[in-house]
C-alpha cells in the first residue's frame, strides 16, 4: 500500500491549536498579566480579537479591511492609547475559541459580541468592561412558513450556532413552553446560514442583531422574518483579562467616552472645534482635555485621548449608524437613557 | 573508582543502559516541568484543575441520544451520549467499509477490464480527496437534493426520505417479547455448535453439509416461531407528518447518514488497496496448486488465497479502523453530536474548562483506539500462520 496518511481535517488542527494556545497561554501568562498598556505601546499595535465574520459587527469590506461595530471599538481603544485608530491587528475567533485566545494573550481585548454572564465573568477570570450593545436571542423563519410567534414552533428543527449562550436559552425557552424541537448545532454563522437556506432547519436562532445581519446577507431578505419574541437577555460587551485594573479602566472609559460624546453632542465633525474652545459645559472641557481631568495620568493616557477617539472613530451614535443602520437595526434599547434606552454613563468628573 | 566508571562506560552493554537511563530522566524531567508549569500558571490565572463540572446539569439539548437524555442531565451524561454517538458511527462505518473495501479489492484484481477500471478509478478518486470534503459533499447532497418534509418521498406510506433525514418504522417490543429473545439466543448457540460439529464431521469422514443454509434457516425460523407462539408481540411506530416534521418512527438524521457513509466510502478505498496487496502477496503457486486439484475459482479464493492473505491484511486494516474512528471527530463540521461536539464542544464552552475537557477527550480517544487495537491484535494472533 502506498503510504497515504489520511489525517486531514481542520478539527484536529483546531484541537492542536487550542492545546498549543492553552499551553502557550499558561507559559506566558506571567508576562501578560500586568503592564498591558506598556506592552501595547512597546509593540505599537493593539491586538484585538473579533468575530470571524458577522455583517455590521466585524466583516471585511471589499478592500479586505475589517469594518463593523465591534471593529470600531478596537479602533477607538487604539486611538486612545496609541493616537492612531489604524494601529490594530485583528485576530478572529469562533464562539468556542474566543476565551481561550484571550486567556492565551493573543489579544488585549475581546470585542466579539460576547454576552456578559456570571460564570464567564467570575469563573473564567475575565473582566467585562461594560455593555456596548443590548441584545437578546431571537428566531428567524422563512415567511412562507406562516409562523407569527415563537410559541408556534413546537416540533421545529432549529439551527444553532454552537459555542454561545444560545443553546441554554433555547433549551430553557422550549422546555418552559412545553415544546419539543430538534437542535442542529453548527460551528460558525456562515455554515449555519447555509443549512438554514437549504431547508435543513425551519428556524435559525441567535442574537437578534446577528439575525438581522444574516438576513441582510441573503439574496432575498424579505422572504424571512425575525419573530417578535426575544427569549433572553444578551448584554454584549468587550472583555479583558482579570488582573490589570489599569487596562480594564482604560478600555471601559473609552467606551464611556464614546457614549458621553453622543450625549454631549460631540461628533467627529465638531470635536476639533469644541476641543479648541472653552465650552459652557465643563464636562465637555474635561473630556476633550481643555480642563484637567483628575486621575487621567494614572491611566497613562494623554490629554487628547478622547479627541483622538471621537475624531478618528466617532461617537457611539456615529459608529452605530454607520455599521448597524444598513442592517435595519434600530436603536431601541441601545439608545441613551434620555432617549428611552439603557445607556446611562457615569459623569466625567 | 574513576577507573571503574570508565570501564562501565566502555562496556557496550552497560553503556546502552546508561544512555537509556539518561534519556528517561530527561524525558521525565520534561514531563514534570510541563505539568508543573501548567498547574503553576493555572494558579496564577486563578484557574484550578477540577472535574466537578462533570456533575452539574449540562443545560443543552442533543438531537440524537442512544441512552435517555434531557437538558437537566449532567455534563458527564452528555459526554457519554456523545461517546455513544461516536461509537455508533464508528461501528457501522467499520462494517460498511470492510464489506465494501473487500469487494472493491477483489474487483480491482478482476480480469474483467471494466470492473477493474471502475474499481481503480474509484480508489484513486476517493482516497485522494480529503475526508472532510467527502463528509460535506454527502451532507450537502442530502440536504440540498432531497425534498422538504412536506413533499417527502414516500415509500409504501411507512418510510419517508426528506432533507431532514430518513424516517422508517420503528419496532416496539410488547409483552411476551422475552420468548423471542430466548429463541434467538438458542438459534445462535445452535448455529455455533452445528458449525463445529459439521467441521469435525468433515475432518473425520470427508462429508460436507450445507452448513450456511441450515444455520440461516434456523436463525430466521426459530425467532419467527417464538413470535407466532406469543401472538406477534411487536408493534411498529410509523412516522407521521405533524406540524413541521415527522414524528414517531426511527429518525436517521442527515448528519448521521452523511458521516457514516462518507467515512465508510473513504476508508473502503484504503481497505481495497490493502486487500489487493494482501492477495497479491500470496505466491501465484498457491493459486495454481489449488486450481490443479480441481477447486472452483470461488473456493480457490475463499479456502486458499484469503485465509493466507488475512495475515498480511489485518495489521494495516487495524490502522484503517483506527483512522475511521478518529476521523469521526470531524462530525462537528456538519453538526453531528459526537464526543468532540458535546464534551469537547458545548460542555467546554459552557464551563470554560478547556484543559479538563480536552484532556478527557484525548484520553477517551486513546482508550477507544487501544481497545480496537487490542481486539485486532487478538484476531491477528488467532489467524496467524502456525509455525511447525
Amino acid at each position: 500500500m502506498k503510504c497515504h496518511d489520511n489525517s486531514y481535517g481542520g478539527l484536529k488542527m483546531k484541537i492542536k491549536a487550542l492545546l498549543a494556545a492553552s499551553v502557550a497561554g499558561v507559559m506566558f501568562a506571567g508576562s501578560v498579566l500586568a503592564g498591558t498598556l506598556d506592552d501595547v505601546r512597546a509593540r505599537g499595535k493593539l491586538n484585538c480579537i473579533i468575530n470571524t465574520g458577522l455583517a455590521g459587527f466585524a466583516a471585511p469590506d471589499d478592500k479586505g479591511n475589517w469594518q463593523g461595530f465591534d471593529v470600531d471599538f478596537c479602533k477607538a481603544v487604539a486611538a486612545a492609547v496609541l493616537g492612531d485608530a489604524n494601529k490594530v491587528s485583528y485576530t478572529t475567533a469562533t464562539g468556542k475559541t474566543r476565551f481561550t485566545k484571550l486567556a492565551a494573550g493573543e489579544g488585549e481585548i475581546l470585542s466579539r459580541n460576547t454576552t456578559w454572564t456570571f460564570s464567564r465573568d467570575v469563573d473564567l477570570a475575565q473582566t467585562f468592561i461594560g455593555v456596548n450593545y443590548y441584545d437578546g436571542q431571537g428566531f428567524m423563519v422563512p415567511k412562507k412558513l406562516g409562523v407569527k410567534s415563537a410559541k408556534e414552533l413546537d416540533g421545529a428543527s432549529v439551527c444553532i450556532q454552537t459555542g454561545t449562550t444560545t443553546e441554554l436559552n433555547l433549551a430553557e425557552f422550549f422546555a418552559g413552553n412545553k415544546m419539543k424541537y430538534n437542535p442542529v448545532p453548527i460551528e460558525t454563522n456562515a455554515e449555519a446560514q447555509e443549512l438554514y437556506k437549504a431547508g435543513r432547519c425551519d428556524v435559525y436562532t441567535t442574537d437578534a442583531s446577528g439575525l438581522y445581519a444574516t438576513k441582510m446577507s441573503f439574496d432575498n431578505p424579505d422572504a424571512h422574518i425575525v419573530l417578535p419574541e426575544i427569549v433572553s437577555k444578551e448584554p454584549l460587551g468587550p472583555v479583558v483579562r482579570h488582573g490589570d485594573d489599569q487596562w480594564a479602566d482604560i478600555v471601559s472609559w473609552v467606551l464611556r467616552a464614546m457614549m458621553a460624546a453622543e450625549e454631549k453632542g460631540i461628533t467627529s465633525k465638531n470635536v476639533k472645534k469644541l476641543a479648541a474652545q472653552d465650552n459652557k459645559d465643563k464636562e465637555i472641557n474635561r473630556l476633550l482635555g481643555k480642563d484637567p481631568l483628575q486621575g487621567l495620568s494614572k491611566l497613562g493616557l494623554s490629554a487628547d485621548w478622547a479627541v483622538n477617539v471621537i475624531s478618528q472613530v466617532g461617537n457611539y451614535a456615529e459608529s452605530f449608524e454607520r455599521n448597524l443602520y444598513p442592517l435595519t437595526i434600530v436603536r431601541g434599547m441601545n439608545a441613551l437613557y434620555r432617549d428611552g434606552g439603557l445607556h446611562y454613563i457615569p459623569p466625567i468628573k | 573508582m574513576s577507573f571503574n566508571l570508565l570501564k562501565i562506560w566502555r562496556n557496550e552493554k552497560s553503556r546502552e543502559i546508561i544512555v537509556q537511563i539518561i534519556v528517561l530522566i530527561i524525558f521525565g524531567w520534561f514531563i514534570s516541568w510541563l505539568v508543573g508549569n501548567v498547574s503553576g500558571n493555572f494558579e496564577k490565572l486563578g484557574k484550578d484543575l477540577s472535574f466537578e463540572f462533570l456533575f452539574i446539569p449540562a443545560g443543552y439539548d442533543i438531537n440524537q441520544y442512544l441512552i435517555s437524555y434531557n437538558n437537566r442531565d449532567s455534563h458527564l451524561r452528555a459526554a457519554v451520549v456523545g461517546l455513544l454517538n461516536t461509537g455508533l458511527v464508528a461501528f457501522f462505518g467499520i462494517i460498511i467499509a470492510t464489506i465494501f473495501g473487500l469487494f472493491l479489492g477483489v474487483l480491482r484484481l478482476s480480469k474483467n477490464w471494466l470492473a477493474n477500471r471502475i474499481a481503480y478509478w474509484y480508489v484513486e478518486f476517493t482516497r485522494n480527496v480529503p475526508i472532510l470534503l467527502h463528509i460535506l459533499l454527502w451532507h450537502g447532497i442530502i440536504i440540498n437534493t432531497l425534498p422538504h418534509p412536506k413533499q417527502a418521498i414516500d415509500i409504501l406510506d411507512v418510510s419517508y426520505l426528506t432533507n431532514r433525514g430518513f424516517y422508517i418504522p420503528k419496532p416496539i417490543a410488547e409483552a411476551g417479547i422475552e420468548l423471542f429473545y430466548l429463541f434467538t439466543i438458542i438459534a445462535i448457540i445452535f448455529a455455533i455448535l452445528f458449525n463445529k460439529f459439521s467441521k469435525k464431521r468433515q475432518e473425520n469422514t470427508g462429508k460436507q453439509m450445507p452448513v450456511f443454509w441450515i444455520n440461516l434457516m434456523v436463525i430466521i425460523l426459530f425467532p419467527c416461531i417464538a413470535l407466532l407462539l406469543n401472538n406477534f408481540p411487536i408493534s411498529f411506530s410509523i412516522p407521521e407528518l405533524k406540524g413541521f416534521n415527522f414524528r414517531g418512527g426511527l429518525h436517521l438524521s442527515p448528519e448521521l447518514i452523511a458521516l457514516t457513509f462518507a467515512l465508510a466510502i473513504y476508508t473502503a478505498a484504503f481497505i481495497a488497496e490493502i486487500v489487493r496487496a494482501g492477495i497479491l502477496a500470496i505466491h501465484k503457486g498457491q493459486r495454481e496448486a489449488a486450481e490443479s486439484i480441481g477447486l472452483k475459482p470461488d473456493k480457490v479464493m475463499n479456502l486458499v488465497i484469503l485465509p493466507q492473505a488475512r495475515r498480511v491484511i489485518i495489521p494495516p486494516l487495524t490502522s484503517q479502523y483506527l483512522n475511521l474512528t478518529k476521523n469521526s471527530s470531524l462530525a462537528i463540521a456538519i453538526g453531528y453530536m459526537d464526543l468532540v461536539a458535546t464534551l469537547g464542544g458545548i460542555s467546554l464552552n459552557q464551563t470554560g474548562r478547556e484543559m479538563e475537557t480536552m484532556v478527557l477527550v484525548l484520553l477517551i480517544y486513546l482508550c477507544i483506539s487501544l481497545s480496537i487495537s487490542s481486539l485486532m491484535n487478538w484476531y491477528n494472533y488467532r489467524v496467524k500462520l502456525v509455525d511447525r
